[in-house]
């Protein structure tokens, strides 16, 4: 496992730069992740590895691509100091793991990060860290195993008019 | 109890009261989908099992990143969204009206008080009539083309009141840079930010989607201004009628509020290579351009190339500047040739293209090679945003972005003209 450090504002076009936006396989959009500014994210990530980053990851375009080509190199989990709205629910409905953790600056590259979002903590480098809570109705989504599979699992709406 | 723009556009549409922080499953009054994120909902739709959409009238469809198409692939996901289109009974506006956020607001597919989702993240800009409007991305737009419905969870409002009169060559592009500087990029995440005092109250609705437009730039999820007699006169022609009194309570909660003064305020820039890193236009003077690209859904509009024209006034583009315009519709395109704009860009020296999102994405053309610096009235100047990631790209006015064409460099467009 290796943690992919990232700084503040990281958006998506440099996760995803838009002349690869006619790609929609996970693996043909992940060799061109970060292309252009960290370029050996797509050469060496793996399966397993973790992204940490500052404040506001994911800001800017709705495009899915972004947490689809983090997910396509192996990432399963991004924690940051925050997260851009549409990227945060773009990774829940993908697969991928966001988790708020205000103190994801003091995480360095070659700390072990192990994850208990549901306890609300990690631990990197033998640190307890505190992290934020999924909210329950997202938490759903997840269980399920994104919103796909949570859809297949509707059998009728429970809409806000009822 | 007191609510915000917001919370009166869920409560109304719930037939409850409902206050930010409440989490629902509410119902969609339209869902945009472009050439872009398009395919990729309409995969997740069918994985779902999706067989019908929810309602075809309520599905707004056309391409205008890749337009028209600039590659095999793009072609391909174009014709996968004509057939789509065909097969659901979706009226596809194709390559033919312009940009998504111009098109949806200036067809009368969106009316005040609707909750709309698109996916593209400018979906903020329907705003500018009072629609509570957010974009998605196509996982969650697949859910919604099935459903008709999407969950929500009801953001808090930021207030964000203006009063004044602009000075000359001074806009509601200045302003809203000037906003974000203010806020940051991320001064709004998760939050929507009402638009209000009497310098909006005058300003005309192309004037409110431009603030509106960039309400995601501070991290907003919408950017709204309550529907007035400005937005009855604009959207009396083209929607239905509804009309819903969606003013704010004056005791209403907001996170945060703040005043500006607009007399107070000029040209503003955003630099490389986030757009709150704006300052007043006189820091960059003089410094050297190799394009300006004067469009998008933030700036392309009939209003923003009449100012860009009044600029020039007649003038040529400087040599070595690449100056592209681009109309944001059809619409604003042949209301600028009726009224000779075109005349007047295409003799000065720059390249009027069809409406589509030009170089604001990077996808179909006009994109910068390294080292090269670009003046742009869209809305980010991300690293890589229109092409080189060893590239420049500053924000800015039509004015000022016309002011600078015929300068060959960063200019205050005050002291042009």
């Amino acid at each position: 496992m290796h943690t992919w450090k990232f700084g503040d504002d990281i958006d998506t076009d440099a996760i995803i730069p838009g002349r690869y936006l006619t790609l929609y396989d996970p693996k043909e959009l992940a060799a061109h992740a970060f292309e252009g500014t960290r370029d050996a994210f797509a050469r060496e990530a793996a399966e397993g590895d973790i992204i940490v980053a500052g404040r506001n990851f994911g800001c800017g375009s709705s495009r899915e691509h972004a947490p689809i080509a983090i997910r396509g190199a192996g990432v399963q989990v991004v924690v940051a100091v925050s997260f851009a709205r549409i990227f945060y629910r773009n990774c829940i409905a993908t697969g991928v793991l966001p988790v708020i953790c205000p103190e994801a600056e003091t995480i360095t590259e070659d700390e072990e990060i192990t994850l208990h979002p549901d306890e609300g903590y990690l631990t990197a480098g033998g640190r307890t860290l505190a992290v934020e809570p999924v909210p329950a109705f997202m938490r759903k989504i997840i269980d399920a195993g994104g919103l796909v599979e949570y859809a297949k699992t509707i059998t009728e709406l429970e809409l806000c008019t009822k | 109890m007191a609510a915000t723009i917001t919370e009166k556009i869920f409560s109304r549409r719930c037939g409850k009261e409902i206050s930010a922080g409440d989490v629902m499953m509410a119902p969609i009054d339209a869902a945009m989908i472009h050439d872009i994120t398009g395919p990729l909902a309409i995969t997740k739709f069918r994985e779902m099992d999706g067989t019908t959409v929810f309602d075809p009238s309520k599905i707004i469809m056309l391409f205008d990143h890749q337009v028209p198409a600039d590659s095999i692939p793009a072609a391909e996901n174009q014709k996968f969204m004509r057939d789509f289109a065909a097969e659901q009974g979706i009226v596809n506006y194709d390559i033919h009206e312009g940009v998504c956020h111009q098109v949806a607001v200036e067809k009368g597919r969106v009316r005040p008080g609707d909750i709309v989702v698109g996916g593209d993240s400018h979906t903020c800009t329907y705003g500018a009539i009072g629609a509570f409007a957010t974009g998605i991305g196509s996982t969650d737009m697949g859910f919604a083309m099935k459903y008709g419905a999407l969950h929500f969870r009801v953001p808090e409002s930021l207030k964000l009141t203006t009063n004044g009169t602009f000075q000359h060559r001074v806009g509601p592009k200045d302003l809203i840079l000037s906003m974000i500087g203010d806020l940051t990029v991320d001064g709004a995440t998760y939050r929507a930010v009402e638009f209000a005092g009497d310098t909006i109250s005058r300003m005309s609705v192309p004037g409110r989607m431009t603030c509106c437009n960039m309400a995601i730039e501070m991290g907003g999820k919408a950017g709204i201004v309550a529907p007035d007699e400005v937005t009855r006169t604009y959207c009396g022609g083209r929607t239905d009628g509804s009309w819903f009194d969606l003013a704010a309570d004056e005791d209403a909660a907001y996170v945060l509020e703040r005043e500006y003064d607009a007399a107070d305020l000029v040209p503003q820039i955003a630099a490389p290579h986030n757009v709150d890193n704006v300052r007043d236009v006189t820091k960059y003077e003089g410094t050297p351009i190799d394009q300006v690209f004067i469009g998008s859904c933030t700036n392309g509009r009939f209003e923003d190339l009449a100012e860009a024209a009044d600029v020039l006034g007649g003038r040529k583009f400087a040599p070595g500047v690449r100056v592209i315009i681009v109309p944001a519709s059809k619409t604003e395109y042949m209301k600028a040739l009726r009224s000779g704009l075109i005349s007047i860009f295409v003799e000065a020296g720059g390249l009027v293209m069809a409406p589509c999102c030009g170089p604001c994405m990077g996808g179909a053309f006009g994109l910068l090679a390294p080292g090269e610096v670009s003046l742009s009235t869209s809305n980010r100047n991300f690293r890589g945003r229109q092409g080189s990631t060893e590239a420049e790209v500053y924000l800015c006015s039509p004015a000022t972005a016309a002011a600078s064409a015929v300068k060959g460099a960063i200019t205050d467009p005050r002291e042009v003209a």
